[in-house]
């Protein structure tokens, strides 16, 4: 037995925050350190990506934190504000950060110097990480490390992140450097200026609104950012006054504000890598700008990119299908344990129909998702993605969008969800949101049933032109380009009235080729898939569970049950299909069809009639689409069990088409007419009825006025097409 | 030679910047990113349809649409 050894004070946790210019491999750095223990997830109220590591360092724990990369402190909206908050402590449950570690493109000091001259004077910590070593090494250029940090004052420690070296060294300098008091950051802007800033800050101190040197200066420097805009709003009520009067005196005294501090940081960044860095003797770029030559060129650049997004687009579309197919297996092979585990009933129903629906109609969309992320990934990684932005922004321009935007949109066409989780790549927030809300628009593929199912049953198969255009194709062709030419003019639309503003500028690096991380490429796979399911997915599957429950109650199912029993029973012991079955299923089927007709969806079917009646709709096809919320292929299962087929029919079903054709008003008229087919196609092409779509926009967004503006615009959207095609195709063809 | 502006510098061509038009944040994002007075600029190529353009500054390949190209006058080299 030992003796009982003290144990020792345990340190609190170390908050280390990670800040670098784009391109600078910050969150292969960030992955490498932090390996899985990675939690994501939105600072409160923006769309800012929280993304917290925790690691131990020779036993003391932790908490990395990844801050979006920037070329430069000077915050100009609330987005980029919330990286200064979170700097200066201001965010509540991250702390002020103990360390920084500032990383850099070791090929390309000058400009990456920028942020850290700025982030020096926050008199935290810096340790300079000076990353993707490995190229400056092999290009010849030659680094005086030691004279480097003793110029700037901080530790200066190099990896190669991407092939994870250096990472060691890295944890070590954070400790070292955490018990550290920050050394004097170097006096950088001009004296005026210096002495503006401290003159603001001590007036901001006597009116008592205690207020830091960095947040006086910023607000000061940046005209209209966000360091002034919060100072007006919450400090005293003179400071737009104050701050006025003190740029007049620094335009008097010659400086131009806009570009003083540019000017005096990148002099005095100049001065210390002057002798510290020798260029090499090959030109760092030459593998880039030969595949540049190719890839960016009018011709075969536009090639290549249209391959690309071919693959890409097939990926999500056709390599998709097994796997989905594949988790709507495992669903039917859940609900066949179920049911026979279990008596015909509420209980079974629920979770049947409920229950492993819902989990069904979120893991389904877990293939398209992957499959996307996979190659936006894979592009992001080797640098190709900004040069798909660069070649087709002058399409997009046309939108009022940016090339950014081609992407996003591409990939709705398979399916909105993945397309939308894709805009967070867009960094102009109007940009973003305008992409996000004519995603939806998109023929997706879940359309796909309900267009062949109706154009199958309602749709002449002649052929046009002599024989060259099958109708039938032509009118498939013409639902799937619906959307997208929909799409422009409300683009434009939101550009000039809700997201009104100047275009956005499309100040864009173009970065250097590598090899992608497969390490990176699986990490960003895996963790929009946990975020889509984490966070999305409870939403998908409580709207599922929500619609079921709409459908079953209120009504006695009893005698719907006995007769499952006795089917069940009748199934098991002919296997044959005999006719006392078939009459069997009959009437479970018509009693099933008059249940749902006084449930309470059934019963907003008939509330809502009057809205769809110009529409050529009876009730029954309004509740089918009603029910068809959570996702819009459910529409061709309950037509089914509207029309009395039981809810396990599918598209191609030829008794569904019989069923829909045979169907009548109450007068004994046709219901469904050619008319009336295409209304319900129009309004499926551009109607809102995708639950998860809009859970997702909520998600992406962080607020629910998205989703609800989304499913309003194109709710009347679509009723006015299906309107017009309805009045103008009665006139045309009746 | 007389200034132009970026945009009007055809590919292939170097000049020295003179100044960034404006103090809106575009003009500050362009200074930020080292497009000062005296910083010299090449012009590496042009997308499809001839805009955007791809230029190379302080060592870094940039993207930028003719329009805010506009902002930044040089002297050709």
């Amino acid at each position: 037995m030992s003796a009982p050894v003290a144990a020792p004070p345990i340190a609190p946790p170390l908050t280390v925050a990670l800040l670098g210019n784009p391109n600078t491999g910050k969150s292969t750095l960030f992955t490498g350190l932090s390996g899985v223990q990675t939690r994501i997830g939105n600072y409160a109220g923006c769309t800012v990506e929280k993304k917290v590591g925790r690691l131990s360092i020779q036993g003391r724990s932790v908490r990395l934190v990844d801050l979006p990369g920037t070329y430069s402190l000077a915050p100009r909206s609330p987005d980029e504000m919330l990286a200064v908050d979170v700097l200066l402590g201001r965010v509540a449950d991250v702390g002020r950060p103990d360390v920084i570690v500032c990383i850099v493109d070791a090929a390309n000091l000058e400009r990456n110097l920028f942020l850290f001259t700025q982030l020096r004077e926050l008199r935290i910590p810096i340790v300079l990480c000076l990353n993707m070593w490995d190229a400056v090494a092999r290009h010849g250029q030659e680094i005086n490390l030691a004279e480097l940090s003793s110029r700037l004052g901080v530790q200066v420690v190099t990896t190669t992140a991407h092939h994870r070296v250096g990472l060691e060294e890295l944890r070590g300098a954070i400790l070292q450097a955490a018990g550290q008091p920050p050394a004097d950051a170097p006096a950088i802007l001009p004296e005026p200026v210096r002495a503006e800033a401290d003159e603001l800050a001590r007036w901001l101190d006597g009116q008592g609104t205690a207020t830091e040197g960095f947040l006086a200066t910023r607000a000061l420097l940046d005209v209209e950012g966000e360091a002034e805009q919060r100072l007006i709003h919450g400090g005293p009520r003179e400071t737009a006054e104050r701050l006025k009067g003190a740029r007049t005196r620094l335009a008097e005294a010659g400086l131009r504000l806009a570009a003083v501090e540019s000017i005096s940081r990148y002099a005095w960044i100049r001065q210390q890598l002057d002798g510290v860095v020798r260029e090499s003797a090959v030109p760092p770029r030459a593998t880039t700008d030969r595949i540049d030559a190719v890839v960016t060129h009018w011709a075969s650049g536009l090639l290549i990119f249209l391959a690309v997004m071919f693959l890409v687009f097939q990926a999500v579309y056709t390599a998709a299908q097994p796997l989905m197919s594949a988790v709507e297996g495992a669903q039917e092979a859940a609900a066949g344990v179920i049911s026979s585990a279990l008596a015909p009933g509420m209980l079974r129903s629920l979770l049947v129909d409920g229950i492993v629906a819902g989990v069904g109609s979120v893991l389904v969309f877990i293939p398209q998702i992957g499959l996307l992320f996979l190659f936006i990934a894979l592009l992001e990684d080797c640098g190709y993605m900004a040069r798909a932005a660069y070649l087709i922004d002058r399409l997009m321009l046309r939108l009022g969008l940016s090339g950014r935007s081609f992407l996003p949109l591409m990939s709705s066409f398979a399916c909105a969800i993945p397309g939308i989780m894709a805009t967070r790549a867009i960094e102009n927030r109007r940009d973003r949101l305008t992409t996000m809300l004519v995603a939806p628009l998109m023929s997706c593929s879940a359309r796909l049933p309900v267009y062949t199912m109706l154009i199958g049953a309602f749709v002449p198969a002649i052929a046009l032109a002599g024989g060259w255009i099958p109708l039938q194709g032509l009118t498939l062709f013409a639902m799937y380009s619906l959307g997208a030419v929909v799409a422009v003019p409300i683009a434009w639309l939101l550009k000039k009235t809700v997201f009104r503003g100047p275009t956005p500028p499309f100040v864009m690096e173009l970065p250097e080729y590598k090899w992608p991380s497969p390490w990176i490429v699986a990490q960003r796979v895996i963790s929009q898939v946990r975020r889509f399911v984490e966070e999305a997915g409870t939403l998908i599957f409580f709207t599922t569970v929500l619609v079921w429950a709409a459908g079953y109650f209120p009504g006695d199912r009893s005698a719907v049950h006995d007769l499952d029993v006795r089917i069940e029973r009748l199934e098991e012991e002919s296997g044959e299909d005999d006719e006392t079955l078939a009459s069997l299923k009959e009437e479970r089927n018509a009693m099933s069809a008059a249940l749902t007709e006084s449930s309470y969806l059934g019963r907003a079917g008939r509330a809502v009639e009057p809205v769809f009646t110009p529409l050529g709709w009876d009730w029954r096809i309004g509740v089918a689409v009603i029910s068809s919320f959570p996702a819009r292929e459910v529409v061709v299962a309950s037509l089914g069990t509207i029309f009395s087929l039981g809810g396990d029919t599918e598209a191609d079903d030829p008794s569904l088409a019989s069923a829909l054709q045979s169907a009548t008003w109450p007068d004994g008229r046709p219901l469904f007419t050619l008319p009336v087919a295409l209304s319900v196609m129009v309004f499926f092409a551009l109607c809102a009825q995708c639950g998860a779509t809009l859970m997702v926009i909520r998600r992406e967004s962080g607020s629910w006025t998205w989703p609800v503006v989304t499913f309003v615009y194109m709710t009347a959207l679509a009723w006015l097409a299906a309107w017009g095609t309805y009045a103008l195709s009665s006139r045309l063809l009746g | 030679m007389p200034p132009v502006t970026l945009d009007q510098l055809p590919v292939g061509a170097q000049g020295a910047i003179l100044h960034v038009e404006g103090e809106d944040p575009l003009a500050v994002r362009l200074m930020e990113m080292g497009l000062i007075d005296g910083t010299p600029v090449k012009v590496l190529g042009a997308a499809p349809f001839g805009d955007p353009r791809e230029y190379l500054v302080r060592g870094f390949r940039l993207s930028l649409r003719a329009t805010e190209a506009r902002r930044v006058s040089i002297q050709p080299t």
